[in-house]
């Protein structure tokens, strides 16, 4: 089960790299970061687990002691909401490029290239 | 094409890196170690079941204040980045926009305050269920785009957004170093009672301290939303 979820992460996060490292598209590579950081939140969930848990919420139908860890959930918490402020502000840039080339092909941005 | 290759090659470098390593991990069949005692003393300390949410407003509080830092940031950023030109269309005659189709209209006006709603339960529930403000203050910025979708002409009125924002951020920092001074530290949610466990009022001040982050986040978003429209 953990191990299912981990493959799937990794090779999201796989799929996401090639997606940026390949596409032109500037909106394209953003949704590849996008599925890179799915990736990434499904890895770490996976970390926590603990054998036959369940959600870490107490009450009469899950005792203490078998609950999977919660702070791997609450980091993945915190960065779901920083990648939806990181992405919005990529998308930000990205409409501000637009204006000023009227094109989303990263190879015409040539003023960073070295 | 070289390239391609290239990128390839090193990609299952890092999958083959990535899979051997977990195929080494074996699940554990019992909880230990820092999870462990944030489980143990949640609901015995905080009185709240939700653990994640015992963790993110208050053992590590502070960590959720720098978070809603940094999406405020990214919403100041992004305002400031669309400001100048969405001024200049408003100047050349902006063309008129397609309404949307009567479904969309229909549905938009019965789903909003339904939609509302849900995510107001979903900050206020944040101590006893799944969800919280950040969950909540999405949910509620969904329906804020549903009626963007809805009605081309919408638009928000960003003086009582600002104002709510900035007093929902406000009082966040207030009621944090309320605790530093009435209850031990830094976000301590013990300033309030922590009432009976599982009812809406109990858990100290978390189902506050929710509510604000709720709050907060909606408009943020809604703002963020706002500003990506554009041309409007």
């Amino acid at each position: 089960m953990t191990s299912l979820a981990m493959i799937t992460g990794g090779l999201l996060m796989a799929i996401g790299f090639w997606g940026i490292l390949t596409r032109r598209n500037l909106i394209r590579m953003i949704l590849s970061l996008a599925i890179t950081e799915t990736g990434l939140h499904l890895v770490m969930i996976a970390v926590g687990y603990v054998r036959h848990g369940t959600a870490p919420i107490l009450n009469e139908a899950a005792a203490a002691s078998q609950t999977v860890d919660p702070v791997p959930q609450a980091l993945v918490l915190t960065a779901i909401v920083i990648g939806v402020a990181v992405n919005a502000l990529l998308l930000a840039l990205i409409i501000r490029l637009y204006r000023k080339k009227g094109t989303l092909d990263v190879e015409v941005f040539r003023e960073l290239r070295w | 094409m070289i390239k391609r290759v290239l990128i390839l090659v090193v990609l299952s470098f890092f999958l083959f890196l990535f899979l051997s390593r977990v195929a080494g991990i074996d699940t554990p069949a019992q909880l230990t170690g820092v999870g462990a005692g944030y489980v143990d003393r949640s609901v015995e300390e905080l009185n709240s079941p939700n653990v994640i949410t015992a963790i993110v407003v208050t053992y590590r509080g502070i960590d959720t204040l720098g978070e809603v830092s940094v999406l405020f940031l990214a919403a100041a950023a992004i305002s400031l980045l669309l400001r100048t030109t969405t001024k200049k269309n408003g100047e050349g005659g902006v063309e008129e926009k397609r309404s949307a189709s009567e479904i969309l209209t229909t549905g938009t006006d019965i789903l909003v305050p339904v939609i509302m709603l849900f995510g107001i339960y979903i900050f206020l529930h944040g101590h006893l269920s799944p969800g919280g403000g950040f969950q909540g203050g999405a949910v509620v910025a969904s329906a804020v785009l549903l009626l963007f979708l809805a009605y081309p002409g919408f638009r928000l009125r960003h003086g009582i957004l600002a104002a709510l924002e900035s007093l929902s951020g406000t009082a966040y920092v207030v009621i944090a170093v309320l605790g530093l001074i009435l209850a031990s530290g830094f976000l301590d949610s013990r300033l309030m009672a922590l009432g009976e466990t599982g009812r809406i009022i109990s858990a100290g001040t978390i189902p506050l301290v929710y509510t604000l982050i709720g709050l907060k986040v909606g408009t943020e978003l809604a703002g963020i939303i706002d500003s990506l429209g554009g041309d409007r």
